[in-house]
């Protein structure tokens, strides 16, 4: 066993510390917001040293780069450190790119990779319905085609980032005769038109980050399309990971302990520090098993990905068991805030006033719930685990209708 | 970056899995289980043929020189298999002569240790929890006096190390006088425990003791979490097994959505818990500084983790598996012993915190 990364590894990490160190921030100066073309700027030389882009192909503006997990991680690592930003964010680099790369037409790959992964133009992703949650093949969007368009009518909900979002990769019901999921079809569309009709969703926490998406008699162009008609559920399912972030969920859930800890120390109950209460201490080493466990459980699979072996069951949980410790230490947050507890995150009047780091885990709080719905609820997350891990048999219901 | 075990490690874990199935089955681990000694000197032979009893000792003693990760493999997969005996205290026994004895205290018992020719044993609990060296009363001289409690097989022990006032550590050889042995009926009838009253019994110091005693509590802390965790996967095993076999409204119970999330639920208890105590004991190997905490933190967690998962396999069993036929209460009580040996959860939390700064 050794947790280090190697000595080609740390040369590596050096390289990437001086670059990082001549280049971020722009001109050097920590104490102004980088322009955006500063920005892009900065991302074009990193692509040209391979530090970004690094699955996408040359002819596409990437820096196509082999796969490997452990460049993929120190990358991320200093970058962070650096404050530097990486490829831009959202559900574009993250999905439509990858997807178009193994099934886009070569004009589609043209027209939308470029831009996207620089960042200038954004995506939302219309798969869930009113109707069609875990049940996502269900879904009852149509689209037609008339002529040499595709008009499609119907409801999306749960769309992230819609409002500022260029265009949608969207899955529409286009086969009505065939079976389910083979009447699904993958379509691009651009969301700057008439009938493109999007509402944000307020949550319970009082922000919006989701979206409902009214689609009438919206047009996007025939050969629009990524793969063949009736073939969208396939292509929907490409979740090709060029580099897995492995330690990423794990990361993020010691990040959230190292918050709590502080919270703990920083909150009295009493006259006293949470942190010298027994009940309290008892808690709070008790999520760290589990996040010390779930950092652990990371470097497990870093090590079998980068060896291009199956890291088994394991990598089925990341989710799971990010939710249940994102619970317990949304839980014990709101026993520490105290009398806290009673305010709405949102407000900011001054009455009743307590420190803005103390709202975010009031917010946390039941921003926890979302987190264990949002991207496939907790008990689909178990079905998973009981079928692909433990190889119990698939749901009845869901055979019948498959 | 290799956060992993070899592939020798694995075979080892594979030889021990086939061993247990061939020469332990649960029907055999029934009657050592019901049996009046909880010992089978087959079995122990066997295990000692294998080289796991004297795995981490020096080669010049006898051993294989391997590490704690490797001894916390062997318990990890002896715990699956539920094995019977004295392997525990056996192993801290030479572990602690190993690391705080004297070259002729070595040369005396490490070899027959190495071989499981001599069964040790060692005696840190006291009245009233008092595991931890800290907690340790018994004034030790040329002579000892006082009880030791939940001392694992004893009474088979050709030597006992015992932890005493100022966490040393002294040996007392198998006759020597004063010494009374007590059988404790204890819950986990395959790893059986005694108490032991000393009266002015000639004992020999460890010279290292008060030194190394904390090393060896930690090394004991690491191989109860690996234990626990391959009775954990036993646990799992046998529920999603019997889910597979039981027949309910005219299908297996498999088919149910409850039985389905209840029997994942437990897996995501246990199976993220694996890199806990390998890295405790890759620390206790390599990083000293903080083996101490990952040992605390891996007993604590692991051992309460899989207790919970043990009462989720009697429920999973429905009736069947609350009767002493069934097999799942072997691994119940299995945990009960893992999660109390050494001190519950709450108390290696404590030190975790405390540990920690905080």
């Amino acid at each position: 066993m050794d947790l280090s990364y190697g000595k080609e590894y740390e040369e590596f990490r050096e390289e990437v510390r001086d670059f990082l160190g001549a280049n971020w921030p722009p001109g050097g100066d920590k104490d102004r917001y980088p322009t955006k073309e500063e920005t892009c700027q900065f991302r074009d030389d990193a692509t040209a040293k391979g530090y970004l882009r690094r699955s996408i192909p040359k002819q596409y503006g990437g820096s196509e780069q082999p796969p490997d997990e452990i460049r993929g991680a120190i990358l991320r690592e200093e970058f962070t450190r650096a404050r530097a930003p990486m490829d831009p964010p959202g559900i574009g680099t993250m999905m439509l790119v990858p997807t178009l790369l193994d099934r886009g037409e070569a004009w589609q790959k043209e027209k939308f990779v470029p831009p996207t992964t620089r960042g200038d133009i954004n995506w939302c992703q219309g798969y869930s319905e009113p109707g069609s949650g875990s049940d996502l093949a269900s879904l009852k969007t149509r689209g037609e085609l008339v002529g040499d368009e595709w008009v499609i009518n119907g409801q999306k909900i749960w769309t992230s980032g819609a409002t500022n979002a260029d265009y949608m990769f969207c899955l529409v019901r286009t086969e009505p005769d065939a079976p389910k999921h083979a009447g699904i079809s993958y379509l691009l569309i651009d969301m700057n038109q008439e009938g493109m009709d999007v509402r944000p969703l307020k949550q319970m926490t009082g922000g919006s980050d989701f979206n409902e998406v009214f689609l009438t008699d919206v047009r996007t162009p025939k050969d629009w399309i990524v793969g063949k008609r009736g073939e969208g559920w396939l292509v929907s399912r490409t979740t090709l990971k060029h580099e897995r972030n492995s330690i990423g969920a794990a990361a993020q859930s010691s990040a959230m302990f190292q918050g709590i800890l502080h919270l703990a120390k920083s909150t009295s109950s009493g006259g006293r520090p949470n942190i010298e209460d027994p009940s309290i201490r008892q808690r709070l080493a008790e999520i760290e098993g589990y996040v010390r466990a779930h950092e652990y459980s990371g470097y497990r699979q870093m090590t079998r990905n980068a060896r291009n072996e199956d890291p088994g069951i394991i990598q089925m949980m990341n989710k799971l068991n990010s939710t249940n410790i994102s619970h317990m230490v949304s839980k014990l947050a709101l026993d520490l805030l105290g009398d806290d507890g009673l305010l709405d995150p949102t407000s900011t009047s001054r009455a009743g006033y307590r420190p803005s780091d103390n709202r975010s885990w009031i917010t946390q709080y039941m921003y926890s719930l979302g987190i264990a719905v949002a991207g496939g609820t907790a008990n689909i997350q178990r079905n998973v685990i009981g079928e692909r891990g433990l190889g119990l048999p698939r749901d009845s219901a869901a055979n019948r209708s498959a | 970056m290799n956060f992993d075990i070899s592939e020798e490690q694995e075979l080892l874990q594979d030889t021990i899995r086939q061993f247990m199935a061939n020469e332990c089955p649960t029907t055999h681990l029934r009657e050592v289980f019901e049996s009046e000694t909880g010992f089978d000197a087959t079995l122990w032979k066997g295990m000692a043929e294998l080289g796991l009893v004297g795995l981490h000792l020096d080669d010049e003693y006898g051993g294989a020189g391997l590490e704690i990760i490797d001894l916390a493999l062997v318990a990890e997969s002896l715990g699956y298999g539920g094995a019977p005996g004295p392997f525990l205290g056996h192993v801290l026994a030479g572990l602690a002569i190993q690391l705080a004895g004297s070259d002729a205290q070595k040369q005396t018992w490490l070899p027959s240790l190495a071989t499981g020719d001599a069964i040790g044993t060692v005696a840190l609990g006291e009245v009233g929890g008092g595991w931890q060296p800290e907690e340790w009363t018994l004034a030790a001289g040329s002579t000892l006096s006082g009880v030791k409690l939940n001392v694992p097989y004893a009474s088979i022990a050709e030597v006992i190390v015992v932890g005493v006032e100022g966490g040393g550590l002294v040996l007392v050889e198998k006759g020597a006088s004063g010494v009374e042995i007590q059988p404790i009926e204890g819950v986990d009838r395959a790893r059986r425990i005694d108490a032991v009253t000393f009266e002015s019994t000639p004992c020999e110091a460890l010279p290292e003791g008060a030194a190394q005693s904390g090393r060896v509590r930690d090394a004991a802390l690491v191989l109860l979490a690996a234990d626990a965790f391959g009775s954990g996967s036993r646990l799992v095993d046998m529920s999603v097994a019997y889910a597979k076999t039981r027949e309910q409204f005219g299908v297996t119970i498999e088919h149910f959505q409850a039985v389905k999330h209840q029997l994942a639920n437990m897996a995501v208890e246990l199976e993220p818990s694996r890199g806990l105590f390998w890295y405790a004991a890759h620390a206790f190997d390599h990083v000293q500084d903080e083996s101490q905490r990952a040992a605390a933190l891996a007993k604590a967690h692991i051992s309460d983790r899989v207790m919970q998962i043990a009462r989720d396999s009697v429920e999973a069993h429905g009736g069947i598996g609350f009767t002493w036929e069934c097999d799942v209460q072997l691994w119940f009580k299995r945990s009960m012993f893992n999660r109390a040996f050494l001190g519950t959860p709450s108390v290696h939390r404590e030190r975790a915190a405390q540990m920690g700064g905080w």
